[in-house]
């Protein structure tokens, strides 16, 4: 990847405020290993991809999906038993986990997409309540007990994914390329006209854009970004399970993002490792976890609205 | 009787019926708090599930008034006045009191916390309100599981009415009853009294009415206050059925959203008549294809959605 492709079109910082803040991503994907348990980073990196996805739609179209889960859960139901039951091997049981999540976003996407602001919300809110019943119901997902052991197969049919440098490596190139893939989607001319979707529909509209369109194409990436992360997660838990399809998770994507910062590339990783770090050091504390939880959300709306890497960006005057 | 190869008695069918308008009646009052709320604050009360469970639980203290210790002591254990001894309140007091108490506690957390976002975007209410059902539900799961609590129906309604076709349980037909004139009280106050008429007239411009000299902040405070005493009051009607349990709230909300969706927001009347017809086919769906009880309403709202995208009563979105 040449450098000049990989700056964003605007500013006099563009290489700087896109290069070095990736440069530390990066670096940090590489180093994290070293310093925590491998395992908790893979999940990390899976819920932060999460975030990013989740972002790409609050921060970029203006949508609050409160209801992400159902994406990152069935991709993870399907992907599970793709490698379970089929015996597909990874890479292909990840993709039609992600295939699922993106059918399945452009279905809620059609219903949702019309309405606006708190609206689209609760409706995001009731259809994912609708997936995580049908997760209980329907006899693939095994219900309370969910799909346990799953298979980690040969990544590319040549590396052991048991062995957990290979599945670090294998998760690390995931997280990275879908980062990517988000990073080059906002500062694409199909990102501009997002970002002018956002900032006033009406107007978008009378320039000759079709909106619906445009907020159904990001709702759909968005949705099978939501898809990859989650399919990827079960090829690491080795499970799925009603826990990622629930409207709890829905809840701590929307939390990470608004604790990262909304809007901005890295926010929504930042907030991730926060708020799983929180879950994971804090488990002993039980559920006031969830009041802790609760405290950063009102703190972040009364306080800090940019969130931790729009503030820090605002500091230093970088775009981030 | 015999409906798509089931057999089903008629007896199943009624019981479920009735089920279908209990849970209809907490639809119906809940949907119509969010609606009030939403009219005048424009916000999306994402707590209003956790205030429906704070009710049943302030109900469920009140009972057990005299058990409960403040620092050790226990200020209320033996209260007696001209040789009548206090035992707790009962659940006809609670009907009243707990509604008090939490549209006060609503009233101070509009004042306190939901003021400061007024005039920004939306969301950052549905945001705040979605931040304090956590903190709600969080203190209350820490402190009492999430087992249930069993609340017993007042002595004057144990025990069934004989209706010729059924035995209704007192109580339910009583929740019932009281969920309507309550429903239709408050759309008589807001559509037909002068209150309701400053009430509309601030919702749509703030600015006028309070150029009229009618104090709009506190008609806002009391609004907010209101919406989630309607809350309190289902918690309160809802502890002897369904038992007081912290995620009580959680499990109602998103069903309450489906209806608000289907009825359309900003419609008194279209949320409480949506909130009973939808218990009603839930509890139908019971008896003849019950894997789908729990997803019967988001469907229908998905073919609403098609539809009618603003709502069924709703105005344009």
């Amino acid at each position: 990847m040449s450098a000049s492709s990989i700056v964003t079109p605007h500013g006099a910082h563009a290489f700087r405020d896109a290069a070095i803040p990736f440069a530390l991503l990066v670096a940090f994907v590489v180093a994290a290993p070293f310093f925590a348990y491998p395992f908790f980073v893979m999940q990390m990196l899976c819920i932060a991809l999460f975030a990013c996805a989740f972002n790409l739609l609050i921060g970029y179209v203006g949508l609050l999906s409160f209801g992400h889960a159902m994406f990152l859960g069935l991709a993870s139901y399907v992907c599970s038993h793709a490698a379970k039951v089929w015996g597909l091997p990874p890479e292909l049981a990840i993709l039609s986990g992600v295939a699922v999540s993106a059918l399945l976003g452009l279905v809620a996407g059609a219903l949702a997409i019309r309405s606006h602001g708190i609206y689209f919300a609760m409706i995001t809110v009731a259809l994912s309540q609708m997936v995580y019943f049908v997760c209980v119901e329907a006899p693939f997902t095994h219900g309370e007990d969910g799909i346990q052991s799953v298979p980690q197969g040969y990544a590319l049919g040549l590396f052991d994914l048991s062995k957990t440098p290979i599945l670090y490596t294998y998760v690390a190139v995931i997280f990275l390329l879908g980062f990517f893939l988000v990073y080059r989607t906002v500062n694409s001319p199909f990102g501009e006209i997002l970002k002018a979707i956002r900032e006033n529909e009406p107007r978008t509209t009378s320039l000759g854009y079709r909106v619906v369109r445009y907020k159904l194409m990001a709702f759909v990436l968005s949705a099978a970004l939501a898809g990859l992360a989650g399919a990827t997660k079960a090829i690491v838990v080795q499970n799925a399970s009603l826990t990622d399809v629930s409207f709890g998770m829905s809840g701590e994507v929307v939390l990470m993002t608004l604790l990262g910062g909304m809007g901005t590339l890295y926010g929504p990783v930042v907030g991730a490792v926060v708020v799983v770090a929180m879950q994971n050091y804090l488990a002993g504390f039980g559920e006031w976890v969830t009041v802790i939880q609760g405290v950063i959300f009102v703190a972040c709306v009364l306080l800090f609205r940019r969130g931790i890497v729009g503030e820090l960006g605002r500091v230093i005057g970088w775009s981030l | 009787m015999n409906l798509f190869g089931h057999f089903i008695s008629a007896q199943a069918l009624y019981s479920q019926l009735l089920v279908g308008l209990i849970n209809g009646s907490f639809y119906a009052l809940l949907s119509l708090g969010l609606a009030v709320i939403f009219g005048m604050l424009n916000i999306v009360n994402f707590a209003h599930g956790a205030f429906y469970m704070v009710g049943a639980f302030v109900a469920y203290f009140l009972l057990h008034l005299t058990e409960i210790e403040f620092f050790g002591a226990r200020p209320f254990a033996d209260i007696v006045i001209f040789g009548w001894r206090f035992t707790g309140i009962n659940y006809w007091w609670a009907l009243i009191l707990a509604p008090l108490i939490v549209g006060a506690l609503g009233a101070v957390v509009e004042r306190t916390l939901i003021k400061q976002i007024a005039g920004l975007d939306h969301l950052y209410g549905l945001l705040l309100t979605f931040g304090l059902a956590l903190i709600i539900q969080g203190v209350f799961q820490n402190e009492f599981g999430s087992s249930g609590k069993p609340y017993p129906s007042p002595e004057a309604l144990r025990g069934p009415i004989n209706l010729g076709f059924m035995y209704l349980p007192m109580y339910r037909g009583w929740v019932i009853v009281f969920s309507v004139v309550i429903c239709f009280s408050v759309w008589f106050a807001i559509e037909k009294t002068k209150l309701g008429a400053y009430l509309r007239a601030a919702t749509e411009n703030p600015t006028l009415v309070r150029a009229f000299g009618i104090n709009v902040p506190l008609m806002i405070t009391a609004t907010y206050g209101f919406g989630v005493a309607l809350a309190a009051l289902a918690g309160v009607l809802a502890a002897p059925i369904n038992q007081v349990r912290p995620g009580m709230g959680a499990d109602i909300i998103a069903v309450v959203f489906a209806v608000v969706v289907i009825g359309g927001m900003g419609s008194i009347m279209g949320s409480v008549l949506t909130g009973f017809a939808l218990g009603v086919i839930e509890g139908l769906t019971k008896v003849f294809y019950p894997e789908a009880s729990n997803t019967v309403v988001f469907v229908i709202m998905a073919i609403v959605l098609i539809i009618r995208p603003s709502g069924l009563f709703g105005r344009v979105a």
